[in-house]
């Protein structure tokens, strides 16, 4: 049997072992690669160079509030969920001074901006979530007419290597999101572990005429029909797995229609507004600036940060801040995520993947927040004010 | 910007350690640039040569827990045009503010063969609770960096950029895997704020408060965090009487912990 061959949208399979070469082939073309790796007792993302730092035979125990490490019963690469770090580190740079403004012995003032990295990105094991939260932040930053130039840059021409989920965490939702737990697009290469009776190989997908170049470059064979239906039992496998799951039938409205619900109050009293969810979620994008001058007050340097809609100044007008009370704060972080995303952007603002409830120092889970809504709507009253539906999309497509 | 000579800086001590006041002498790269852009006109720690006010700047340093200093601070204030208090004894009263939970009397009696030479107030108060503050600097002891930051704002006129959040912004911002979540090792840093950079949990260690109250405080839900992951609240009530154990939030937090047992 021939089985089938490479190109755009074909399939081949590759060894575990030719992990390490597909990273090598991926430098030796002068990418940045970065992947999965351990660090501080967790699966974070960073630069390797061999496929001996990825995680092989860890797992992760995720839960509300809480992260564990856990041997595997396998060698499997790619066998936990997604970590505390998410490519946003990368794209949308934490800290990023955007220039620094320097007065010149002849009295003119010179201003410059930091380069952008020189050598471009490829990620390796971007799950189908976060290609999805990656697609968001694209439209969030260089969809509209004001265009990110910083994040344009880093995430121009980067090379995506996709990992379909074999396996869900326990705060994962990406079946009620829609967005996973198989890769869809946005990928050059996806990669499935099929691991089984002593055979471990990945069927490698490819979707882009790159994607198809470098494989080449890797040992493989031809993938088999039974290699096709192994990952889609995989994935399968995973989507059944859900450790969390949201109804997100009418959620908008529901969010929208239930500004004054005292669930906001309960989970205030549990809330540090301390921001993590934020910072740890894939598709928030705030930032602030800080700007900066030297005593000599001869170099100004402005500083752009991730900023969270936790904070007062965020909300800080004249006079004070908009959003004093927790409540006010956990209210727009929640109906940001699932409500209004959609007026702004016409898509959700949540993919699905979990971090902030893993990651909540006090293991606070939107899942169960928006279910204590929908379970408890007060039976009198219309709501405080009527939910238009945004043109031509919102829900109403889900 | 056109100004009459150099600003007057003056650097001020009461009841403190001296550690805040020595992070100025720490900043050696930048010493010189200070010392070119300010005169510097009274820092005992630096020369024993002090030039009269009125004074540009006040860097004031250390609490107040005499009759004599509630009496100097107020001095201090009517010479400076900007007071800016540094660390923790000045912004919260500092650990030695152990005492306001105390008798102090009794302390005093325990300790010294002739109490009646002994003139001390009841308490260890910051700076604020005498006198008009122009901006706080937190932390036990203060960042050098975050200090030049306030120097070269009070001296152009301009905000010092130095958020009041909490210590997790700083944590996430660098990458650090939070301790809480993945070590259940108990972290003030929901609870306290930014300036430190996150350096305790960047070690692996929880963050223990040095740089005070931030500016929003959920004690209760911390409390039951620490709890869930095994500490006792006592641990918590520890962390809280500490460096800023009596700026308000900390101490009301550890008051509602002696309530609930
Ligand atoms: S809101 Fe939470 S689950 Fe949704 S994308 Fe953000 S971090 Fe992931
Ligand atoms: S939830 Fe808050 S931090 Fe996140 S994108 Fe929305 S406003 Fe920004
Ligand atoms: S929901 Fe959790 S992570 Fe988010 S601000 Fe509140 S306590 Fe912090
Ligand atoms: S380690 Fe501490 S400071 Fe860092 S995010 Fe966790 S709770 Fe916050």
């Amino acid at each position: 049997m021939q089985g089938e061959r490479l190109g755009i949208g074909g399939a081949v399979v590759i060894q575990s072992g030719a992990l390490d070469e597909l990273i090598k082939v991926l430098a030796a073309e002068g990418y940045k690669v970065i992947g999965p790796t351990i660090s501080d007792g967790a699966i974070v993302y960073d630069e390797i160079r061999q496929a001996a730092q990825l995680p092989i035979g860890w797992t992760d125990l995720q839960q509300a509030g809480s992260y564990q490490l856990q041997r595997r019963q396998d060698a499997a690469v790619f066998g936990f969920a997604v970590g505390p770090h998410s490519w946003k580190k990368f794209l949308h740079v934490p800290v990023l001074r955007l220039w620094r403004a320097q007065r010149q012995s002849d009295g003119s003032i010179g201003a410059a901006t930091d380069p952008h990295p020189a050598s471009k990105f490829a990620f390796i094991g971007v799950r189908s979530c976060e290609l999805h939260a990656i697609a968001i932040q694209d439209q969030v930053l260089i969809g509209g007419t004001c265009k990110d130039p910083h994040y344009a840059a880093r995430r121009d021409g980067v090379f995506m290597v996709a990992v379909n989920c074999t396996s869900a965490g326990g705060t994962c939702f990406c079946v009620s999101m829609g967005t996973g737990p198989r890769a869809e697009a946005g990928f050059d290469l996806a990669l499935t572990e099929l691991l089984d009776d002593g055979h471990h190989e990945f069927l490698v997908e490819s979707a882009s005429a790159r994607g198809a170049e470098v494989i080449r470059q890797v040992a493989n064979r031809p993938a088999q029909p039974h290699h096709r239906q192994a990952a889609a039992q995989a994935s399968a496998r995973a989507a059944a797995q859900m450790g969390r799951q949201l109804d997100t039938a009418g959620v908008r409205e529901l969010l929208l229609g239930n500004l004054e619900h005292p669930r906001w109050d309960e989970v205030a009293a549990r809330c540090l507004a301390c921001g993590n969810c934020t910072m740890v979620c894939p598709t928030c994008f705030c930032t602030t600036v800080e700007d900066h001058s030297d005593l000599a007050n001869g170099v100004a340097e402005r500083v752009r940060t991730w900023d969270s809609c936790y904070t007062l100044e965020f909300s800080h007008l004249h006079g004070g801040s908009v959003r004093s009370s927790i409540r006010s704060r956990y209210r727009q972080w929640l109906t940001h995520k699932l409500a209004t995303w959609w007026d702004q952007f016409g898509t959700s603002g949540c993919v699905g993947c979990g971090r902030c409830i893993t990651w909540c120092p006090v293991g606070i889970d939107l899942t169960e927040e928006v279910s204590a809504i929908r379970n408890n709507q007060p039976r009198h009253g219309r709501p405080l004010f009527s939910v238009p539906s945004p043109q031509g999309k919102g829900e109403g497509e889900v | 910007m056109a100004r009459a000579g150099k600003p007057k800086l003056a650097v001020w001590k009461f009841t403190s350690c001296d550690g805040c006041q020595l992070s100025l002498l720490d900043c050696e790269d930048e010493l010189l640039e200070i010392a070119g852009q300010v005169q510097i006109a009274k820092f005992v720690e630096a020369s024993s040569a002090a030039i009269r006010g009125p004074y540009d700047l006040s860097l004031v340093e250390g609490s107040i827990t005499t009759p004599d200093q509630a009496e100097q601070i107020r001095q201090v204030r009517r010479q400076s045009r900007a007071l800016v208090t540094i660390g923790a004894c000045a912004t919260a009263g500092g650990i030695q503010a152990l005492r306001n939970f105390r008798n102090v009397p009794e302390f005093i009696a325990a300790v010294y063969a002739r109490p009646e030479y002994i003139s001390t107030l009841s308490t260890s108060s910051a700076i604020a609770d005498h006198v008009r503050v122009d901006f706080e600097l937190r932390g036990c002891p203060i960042n050098r960096h975050q200090l030049l930051e306030v120097i070269a704002a009070f001296i152009n006129r301009r905000r010092p950029a130095l958020p009041n959040y909490s210590v997790c912004m700083e944590c996430k911002r660098r990458g650090t895997v939070c301790v809480m979540v993945a070590k259940k090792i108990p972290c003030l840093g929901p609870l306290t704020h930014s300036g430190c950079g996150a350096i305790c949990p960047a070690y692996g260690r929880g963050c223990y408060g040095c740089y005070g109250p931030a500016q929003t405080v959920n004690a209760k839900a911390l409390a039951d965090a620490w709890e869930a992951a095994g500490a006792s609240k006592i641990e918590m009530h520890r962390v809280l009487r500490s460096f800023n154990a009596n700026a308000a939030e900390f101490r009301s937090a550890a008051e509602t912990l002696d309530e609930n047992g």
